[in-house]
């Protein structure tokens, strides 16, 4: 479903992605496991088409994200690390804006959103405006509407950062049911090793824009000798802390912390 | 395309309606110049032998309101981008251009209403327009000041990386748009850098614009009005669709 082959990126002198190939099968779910500014986030932007590559070959569905941008944008949904819902607006119509942005009919947009938004748990306050909704239902009308329009893929990027461990289980539940369900293969990235083990079928470990291993959870602790994902993932990255500089977006989401307060 | 463009265009106006308080709130700094200055050098305009200050200034104050709600409306997208709605909108199946079609008429459109009401705060004032058949044609200029401002807005705010440059656009960019545009003072007899700055000024044009309309007082002409807008509207609209379609996350 997704095949990346010696991808790189490059931003001036950095390079943010060096060199990656990885596959990810149809109907499987696949977490890409890495400390802070390992290129998890930029790999995603990438397959989004929202960043064009370096060099290298990307694949979804069979199609080439640079060249069928817009193709490739109906085959996928994604959830960002940070919010992109317009909380202004209430849930129903941020899913509205969504079905018309995709081109969706009105009789199938709204009964689409209707299932969905049932599935996870938000029909009822579907009028109300996303700014009165909890961080974890905020998350999941992100991944509802996500979904909106049947998408192959669900690209999920850091989902849990800032919930709680209730509204983490019941968001991977649903993610679960979903990729059981409908066969939706899922592209997440996480630094939460649990959340890895628990819901992943495939984990690749990403380090300094580079995948150090590939394999299931097991795999992992039995390539290194390990007794849990978390020792595996630190024999593979070491145990040195990333401290990157701060970057544009970082000053922002601190002057956004600043007022959600 | 347009059921995109208008449902974009409409999440704007939507936006708008539902936030009472802030429409409040934009109103204080009109109303504040419309009463002190209105009022306040009402007299000297008067003993100057110009006649109504009010009257004057009144075309001015609209076109100040909205000068400020369309260039805030299109900076916003800097917020929007990292934390907003806009990523949503870049990753859906259609093209750019709409997306920034659709933004920038909703923010130009939430600056004309907010110009309406202001309008009428001035009416209640006690400014009169010369009849009530003049009032579309001051729409008119009204909405070619809102796609003008809304399309610079746009322009910056795709091209700013970050906050800090917000207050940058805000002090030396949109108050002397707004202080350079007869908005307050005659332009005639101005010392000559002052007139040729007022010149560059495309609020200049617009507030010409509506107060000829409004008032039967003009200093360049209706139709040099018009054609200076309409030209720099396209000019800027172009300019914030490419800067938009550049716009990387």
């Amino acid at each position: 479903m997704i095949r990346v082959e010696k991808l790189v990126k490059r931003f001036g002198e950095v390079t943010a992605v060096d060199d990656i190939s990885f596959e990810v099968q149809r109907g499987e779910i696949f977490a890409f496991l890495g400390p802070n500014g390992a290129g998890k986030t930029t790999t995603i932007k990438m397959l989004t088409t929202l960043l064009q590559p370096t060099s290298g070959s990307l694949e979804l569905d069979g199609l080439d994200p640079t060249v069928n941008r817009d193709e490739v944008r109906k085959r996928f949904g994604v959830v960002f690390q940070d919010p992109s819902l317009d909380q202004d607006l209430t849930a129903w119509e941020n899913m509205e804006i969504h079905g018309v942005l995709y081109g969706m009919p009105r009789k199938e947009r709204r009964e689409r959103a209707a299932t969905l938004l049932q599935l996870f748990e938000l029909y009822e306050r579907r009028d109300a405006l996303v700014k009165t909704f909890s961080g974890g239902m905020r998350r999941r009308l992100e991944i509802a509407r996500g979904l909106l329009h049947t998408p192959k893929v669900l690209f999920l990027d850091e989902p849990t950062l800032g919930l709680d461990p209730q509204s983490r289980n019941q968001m991977w539940t649903h993610v679960k049911t979903l990729n059981d369900k409908d066969q939706v293969t899922v592209f997440l990235t996480t630094h939460y090793m649990d959340e890895a083990d628990r819901v992943a079928h495939r984990i690749a470990v990403i380090d300094h824009g580079r995948i150090v291993a590939i394999g299931s959870s097991a795999e992992l602790k039995e390539q290194t000798n390990t007794e849990s994902l978390e020792g595996a993932f630190l024999a593979l990255t070491g145990t040195s802390i990333r401290d990157e500089s701060a970057n544009a977006a970082d000053s922002m989401r601190q002057i956004a912390r600043m007022w959600r307060k | 395309m347009l059921s995109v463009i208008f449902i974009l265009w409409l999440r704007e106006v939507k936006k708008y309606l539902r936030s009472r308080t802030q429409i409040i709130a934009s109103l204080g700094s009109p109303i504040m110049y419309l009463g002190v200055l209105g009022f306040g050098l009402g007299p000297i305009f008067r003993k100057a032998g110009e006649g109504s200050y009010l009257q004057f200034m009144a075309p001015g104050v609209v076109g100040m309101t909205i000068l400020f709600t369309s260039m805030f409306s299109g900076i916003a997208l800097l917020w929007d981008r990292q934390f907003g709605f806009l990523k949503e909108t870049l990753v859906a199946p259609v093209p750019r251009l709409w997306i920034m079609i659709g933004r920038t008429l909703g923010g130009a459109t939430v600056a004309i209403l907010q110009g309406l009401l202001i309008f009428v705060a001035c009416f209640i004032a006690g400014f009169r327009p010369l009849s009530v058949v003049v009032i579309p044609l001051a729409l008119l200029f009204m909405a070619l000041i809102a796609v003008v401002f809304a399309a610079l807005g746009t322009v910056i705010g795709s091209s700013l990386k970050d906050m800090q440059g917000f207050q940058l656009v805000m002090n030396f960019l949109v108050m002397p748009i707004f202080f350079l545009s007869g908005a307050l003072y005659p332009l005639t007899n101005l010392p000559r850098v002052l007139a040729l700055l007022t010149r560059i000024d495309p609020l200049t044009y617009g507030v010409d614009g509506m107060r000829t309309v409004l008032t039967g007082v003009t200093h360049f002409g209706l139709t040099a009005d018009a054609i200076v807008l309409v030209a720099v509207a396209i000019t800027l609209l172009t300019v914030g669709a490419w800067r938009f379609s550049k716009i990387e996350i």
